[in-house]
């Protein structure tokens, strides 16, 4: 008897037109039409989603957490790309 | 360096910021997750057979239909559990295998059987209910994966509690014997879902480093004491009795006193000796087995395809 598991799928669910897919969860399929197929019964019962990606999780490539702090460093001291850094009199309207 | 680790991960959970499956956690947090979690994972798979039970039983269409989106979510619920077990490192395989050698347990509260149809809305209106006093609270979990889980669960798993108590209103309504059958379905079960909330706090070791990593935000004893409460109101609508003499509103404390949880049937039942242990567990073994072939056969065909493809490419 085999005890493998299938190869495990990320889900992305679009919950209505117009509206990014979002990372729902994962799950096992043998195939790509499986996972399909399976992600439907298992993350859209109620309606949740109007189209679905899968992807097969070893296709992941993650940030590594432990290197936040320096990897998202260089945004870090840029005020000046927010719309608040900018002194400005009140009486200036519709800005 | 392993010291210093342990503190920015005890402050992250202080501050409340969710720890993801790639940051750094100690060991035995991963080993508590991987237990609590794969416990519920199975205790989800195993519930669904007591209300199995029921569905070509059940007394009209509608009511069918009901348990079968239920039982469907309970699986679905098992799926959620499992795949957010999987993120901390543990296999799919792994999990299934400390199921079945009994390394892992499922709450007890699925070794009990279910005899009459009022027994499926007493799961609903009990079980369910004490579940979802236990789950809410995880819903802000500190493993976020966790977490997120459960917040999918508990969105689904009040129809369950809903549904379970229309079955005993409709009961509660009927005749002399469909009165009786709502009565006896809730003395069978309300102990055992009393003690669905698990040991005394003074005899659970580990909740108090579950709650400090924010695992869990209630003890025991608090949980349980805010569903006898619950409870105690709710069954004044059924126009049941909750089969404890000792029942009774405490003015000072602004809860119901219970009487004494019979600890022994407790553990009695943990420890494997509950009227279903063995039966249920031989079913998830039985159906993991007789399916086996169609897992291997799923992989067979998805390798033959990806041979042609290749071909024809």
């Amino acid at each position: 008897m085999s005890n493998k598991d299938w190869p495990l799928w990320e889900v992305f669910i679009r919950s209505k037109q117009g509206l990014d897919h979002k990372h729902a969860g994962s799950l096992h399929a043998a195939d790509a039409q499986m996972a399909i197929e399976n992600a439907r019964d298992v993350y859209t019962r109620r309606m949740e989603g109007i189209s679905i990606w899968v992807v097969e999780s070893k296709y992941i490539h993650a940030s590594n957490p432990a290197e936040g702090s320096s990897f998202y460093d260089p945004a870090n001291d840029k005020a000046y790309r927010h719309p608040t850094f900018y002194d400005l009199p009140d009486e200036l309207r519709n800005m | 360096m392993a010291e210093q680790q342990e503190k920015i991960f005890q402050d992250k959970v202080d501050h409340e910021i969710r720890i993801e499956p790639k940051d750094w956690m100690p060991d035995q947090y991963r080993k508590t997750l991987i237990r609590q979690m794969s416990q519920h994972a199975h205790s989800e798979i195993v519930g669904m057979l007591p209300e199995g039970n029921w569905i070509t039983r059940a007394p009209s269409l509608r009511r069918k239909a009901t348990l079968i989106a239920k039982v469907q979510d309970e699986a679905g619920h098992g799926l959620y559990l499992y795949s957010a077990a999987e993120t901390l490192g543990i296999s799919r395989a792994e999990m299934i295998d400390q199921l079945h050698s009994g390394k892992t347990k499922y709450s007890s509260i699925f070794n009990y059987p279910t005899l009459t149809w009022a027994d499926i809305g007493a799961i609903g209106w009990l079980v369910d209910g004490a579940a979802i006093m236990n789950q809410v609270p995880l819903c802000r979990a500190s493993y976020g994966p966790y977490a997120r889980a459960m917040i999918r669960i508990c969105k689904e798993e009040s129809f369950h509690q809903r549904q379970g108590f229309e079955i005993l209103l409709t009961l509660s309504k009927g005749s002399e014997e469909q009165k009786r059958m709502c009565q006896d379905a809730i003395d069978r079960w309300w102990w055992p879902a009393v003690m669905m909330f698990g040991p005394n706090d003074e005899s659970s070791p580990h909740t108090k480093q579950s709650v400090a990593w924010k695992i869990k935000r209630f003890t025991n004893d608090e949980l349980r004491q805010k569903f006898i409460d619950v409870c105690a109101e709710q069954v004044h609508i059924l126009g049941m009795k909750i089969p404890d003499p000792d029942l009774k509103w405490n003015e000072q404390t602004k809860h119901y006193d219970f009487g004494a949880i019979n600890w022994d049937e407790f553990w009695n039942v943990v420890n494997g000796n509950g009227p279903c242990n063995k039966e249920r567990l031989a079913a998830r073994i039985k159906a993991h087995e007789e399916g086996a072939w169609v897992r291997e056969a799923a992989i067979a065909y998805a390798e033959k395809k990806k041979r042609k493809e290749k071909v024809i490419a």
